[in-house]
C-alpha cells in the first residue's frame, strides 16, 4: 500500500531552536493518526510545514505520490489537505455560511464574468452550496443550520470549532489535520465534537485524519495509531496503549525520576 | 403568505418615507442661503438623525434598504432626479450634487480596495487626477468622449499597477506609506511637467456626445435647463453602474474571497485562495472606478491643476470611507453628502473644513467605529430565504 502522506527527514529551525529535527513520518490512507508529544515538540510546526505556512529547511514531504515540499498553501489545499487551527482562525464578522464557503474555494466558480454578470448561474451555485453547507452543519449542530447568515462573532467557542471543522470538511479533503480540537472546550463538548467528526467519516470512508491533541482520552478513543514527538524527533510509534507504556514516552512527558 | 407579503410592503414604507424626508431636507438645505437658516437646518438634521437612531427608526429603514434593495434603489434614483428637477436652472447646486455623485463613485472604488481587500490607498485623489488629466489631453483630439472616460479609468488602473509590486510585498501601514509616496510624487510630477500645463494646469474641453455639446444650456418648451443637467444625468448613470458593480462584487464569491484575505491571509491561503490575484483584482477595479469618476469630473469642471489632486484630497476620500461605514455603499453616499455639501453651504467653516473632517473622523472612530451606517452581514440575494 502506498502511503498517503510521507515525511522524510524534515528539519525546521527558528533561529537557534530546532523545532523539527529530521522527522520521518508515514500515514496510510484511511488511518486516524494521533500526533502527540509535550509542548514545543514540533506538532503544530509539522502541520504548518505540511500546509505551506512555513518552509522546511531540509527534508521532503510527499502527499498522494506528489511532492509537496515547500508548496504554497493553496497548492496543498488543492492537493486535498485541509486543516483546523489551534487558535480558531475563523473570519469573525462573516456569517456561518461565508466561513464554510471559504473552505469550498475550488468548487466555486471564481471567474469575474461568472460572478458579476451571470447572476442566474451564480444563484444556482449559491443555492447548491447552501444545501451542501446546511447538510454538513446539520451533522454537528442542527440548531446552527437555521442561523447560517448570522456572524460567527456571536457564537460560543464550541460552535466556532464546529464551523471551523465544517470549513475544513466541505471540500471533502483526502487528509484532515486537526490541531488541538479540544482547546478551550470542556470534556463533554470535546467528546461530542469527536463523535460528530466520526459520523462524517462514516459517510466518507476515504478521509484520513491526523490529530494533534493533549486530551489523551480522545487520542485513545479515536486513533488507530499514535506518533510521539519530542524535541522535533519521533520517539515512539504504535497503538496508543503501546506508546503510553513506552518508558521513553513517559520520560518525555514526566521527566526522569 | 398574505401576512408575509403585507409585512414586506409595510416594510418598504419606512424606506419610502425616509427617502422622501431626506429629499425634502436636501432641497431645503441646498436652497438655503442665509447662514442662520443653514446652521439651523444642519442642527435639525443632526438632531433628527440622532433621534431616528435612538427610536430605532434607522434600523427599520436600514432593514428595508437591504431586503428590497432593487426597489429602494429605484426610489433613490427618482429622488435624485427630483432634486435635479427642482434645481434645473441652478448651476451652482447642480455642480455641487455632481461633485457628490462623482466623489461617491471614487469612494466606491476605494471601498473595493480598502473595505473589501484591505489595501489602504492614500492616493485616491491622484488616481482621480489621472482620469481628469486624461480628459484634458484627449478631449483636444477627435476621440469620442465616452471612450475618453473609459481610457481615464483604464489609465488610472494601468498607472496604479506600478504600485502593485511594492503594495503586494508589504502589509498594513507600509503598503499605505507607499501610496502616500505615490500621491506626493504624482503632484510634483504634474507641477514640473510643462506638457501637462505645469502648476497652472490645463483647460478641459466639455463633453460632446454624438454632436450634442454638454456645455450648452438646454431649452425644452420654454424651460431652460442648466447645461450641468446633462452632466448630472451622466454622473448619476455612472454612480448607478458603479453601485451595481460594487454590490454584485460584494455579493459574489469574489466578495467573499476579498473579505477572507483581508481578515486572515494565512487561513485564506490554506483554503486555496490566490491572495495575489485577488489583491490585484481589487486594486485595479478600484483605481479604474476612481479614474473613471475623475475623467468625467475633469470635463464637468473644465479645468485641471495639480492643486486639485493633493494628498489632502486623498485624505478626504479616505475620511468619507471611514465616516460612511466601510463596506456599505449606502453609507458612502450619505457620508459624501455630508463631507461635500456641509462645508460648501456653511460658509463660516470653509476655512476650517479640514478641522471639521478631522473632528468627524475622530468622533466616528471613538463612538461608532464601524461608521454611520455599518456594513451588514453579506446576503448574496437580498430577501432570499432558503
Amino acid at each position: 500500500m502506498t502511503a498517503l502522506l510521507e515525511a522524510r527527514g524534515v528539519v525546521r529551525r527558528f533561529g537557534g531552536v530546532v523545532a523539527l529535527d529530521g522527522l520521518d513520518l508515514v500515514v496510510q490512507p484511511n488511518e486516524i493518526v494521533g500526533l502527540i508529544g509535550p509542548n514545543g515538540s514540533g506538532k503544530t510546526t509539522f502541520f504548518n510545514i505540511v500546509t505551506g505556512i512555513y518552509g522546511a529547511n531540509a527534508g521532503s514531504i510527499t502527499f498522494d505520490r506528489a511532492d509537496i515540499t515547500n508548496a504554497p498553501s493553496r497548492a496543498v489545499y488543492r492537493a486535498g489537505i485541509t486543516r483546523t487551527f489551534q487558535r480558531s482562525r475563523l473570519s469573525l464578522p462573516l456569517s456561518i455560511f461565508d466561513n464554510i464557503m471559504i473552505g469550498n474555494h475550488t468548487r466555486l466558480d471564481q471567474g469575474l464574468w461568472f460572478n458579476l454578470m451571470r447572476r442566474d448561474a451564480f444563484r444556482k451555485q449559491f443555492e447548491d452550496s447552501y444545501t451542501a453547507a446546511r447538510a454538513l452543519i446539520d451533522v454537528f449542530e442542527p440548531e446552527l443550520s437555521d442561523r447560517m447568515f448570522e456572524p460567527v462573532a456571536n457564537l460560543p467557542m464550541i460552535d466556532r470549532r464546529r464551523i471551523e471543522i465544517c470549513r475544513a470538511l466541505i471540500s471533502e479533503p483526502k487528509l484532515l489535520l486537526l490541531d488541538e480540537p479540544s482547546a478551550g472546550m470542556t470534556h463533554d463538548e470535546t467528546a461530542e465534537l469527536m463523535d460528530d467528526i466520526m459520523l462524517v467519516r462514516e459517510r466518507n470512508k476515504n478521509l484520513t485524519i491526523i490529530i494533534v491533541e493533549h486530551e489523551m482520552g480522545v487520542i485513545e478513543r479515536i486513533t488507530d495509531r499514535c506518533i510521539v514527538l519530542n524535541f522535533g524527533r519521533k520517539i515512539a510509534e504504535g497503538p496508543y496503549r503501546t506508546v503510553a507504556a513506552d518508558p521513553q514516552v513517559q520520560e518525555a512527558y514526566l521527566g526522569t525520576a | 403568505m398574505a401576512g408575509k407579503a403585507k409585512k414586506a410592503r409595510a416594510g418598504l414604507w419606512w424606506a419610502i418615507i425616509a427617502l422622501a424626508v431626506v429629499t425634502v431636507y436636501l432641497i431645503a438645505l441646498l436652497s438655503a442661503e442665509k447662514q442662520p437658516v443653514v446652521m439651523s437646518l444642519i442642527a435639525l438634521g443632526i438632531v433628527s438623525a440622532l433621534a431616528a437612531g435612538w427610536f430605532g427608526v434607522l434600523q427599520n429603514v436600514a432593514r428595508d434598504f437591504s431586503e428590497h434593495e432593487d426597489r429602494t434603489g429605484l426610489f433613490a434614483i427618482v429622488a435624485a432626479l427630483m432634486i435635479a428637477a427642482w434645481f434645473h436652472e441652478d448651476h451652482f447646486v447642480l455642480l455641487l450634487i455632481i461633485t457628490v455623485l462623482l466623489t461617491t463613485v471614487a469612494t466606491l472604488g476605494l471601498n473595493i480596495q480598502f473595505g473589501y481587500a484591505g489595501v489602504l490607498n492614500f492616493a485616491g485623489a491622484s488616481f482621480f487626477g489621472i482620469g481628469a488629466y486624461t480628459s484634458a489631453v484627449l478631449n483636444t483630439t477627435a476621440m469620442p468622449h465616452l471612450l475618453v472616460l473609459l481610457l481615464g479609468g483604464l489609465l488610472a488602473a494601468t498607472i496604479g499597477s506600478v504600485l502593485l509590486l511594492p503594495v503586494l510585498r508589504t502589509r498594513g501601514h507600509y503598503a499605505a506609506l507607499i501610496t502616500i509616496a505615490f500621491a506626493l510624487l504624482f503632484k510634483t510630477f504634474l507641477e514640473v511637467n510643462d506638457v501637462l500645463g505645469g502648476p497652472q494646469g490645463m483647460q478641459v474641453k466639455g463633453m460632446n456626445l454624438f454632436g450634442w455639446s454638454f456645455n450648452d444650456n438646454i431649452e425644452i418648451g420654454g424651460i431652460t435647463l442648466s447645461f450641468y443637467m446633462s452632466y448630472y444625468v451622466l454622473s448619476l448613470a455612472l454612480l448607478i453602474a458603479a453601485f451595481v458593480l460594487v454590490r454584485r462584487l460584494e455579493r459574489s464569491w469574489i466578495g467573499l474571497n476579498l473579505d477572507a484575505l483581508r481578515l486572515d491571509e494565512i487561513a485564506a491561503g490554506c483554503f486555496g485562495l490566490d491572495i495575489t490575484r485577488w489583491k490585484i483584482t481589487a486594486f485595479l477595479i478600484g483605481n479604474f472606478l476612481i479614474g473613471l469618476a475623475g475623467a468625467l469630473f475633469g470635463m464637468v469642471g473644465g479645468f485641471v491643476a495639480p492643486n486639485n489632486y493633493t494628498f489632502a484630497d486623498s485624505l478626504i476620500l479616505v475620511s468619507i470611507l471611514l465616516l460612511g461605514g466601510i463596506g456599505n455603499p449606502w453609507g458612502l453616499i450619505v457620508a459624501t453628502l455630508i463631507v461635500v455639501v456641509v462645508p460648501e453651504k456653511l460658509q463660516t467653516i470653509q476655512e476650517y473644513r479640514f478641522l471639521l473632517y478631522a473632528l468627524m473622523v475622530i468622533g466616528v472612530l471613538l463612538f461608532r467605529p464601524e461608521g454611520l451606517l455599518p456594513r451588514p452581514v453579506r446576503r448574496y440575494f437580498p430577501g432570499w430565504r432558503p
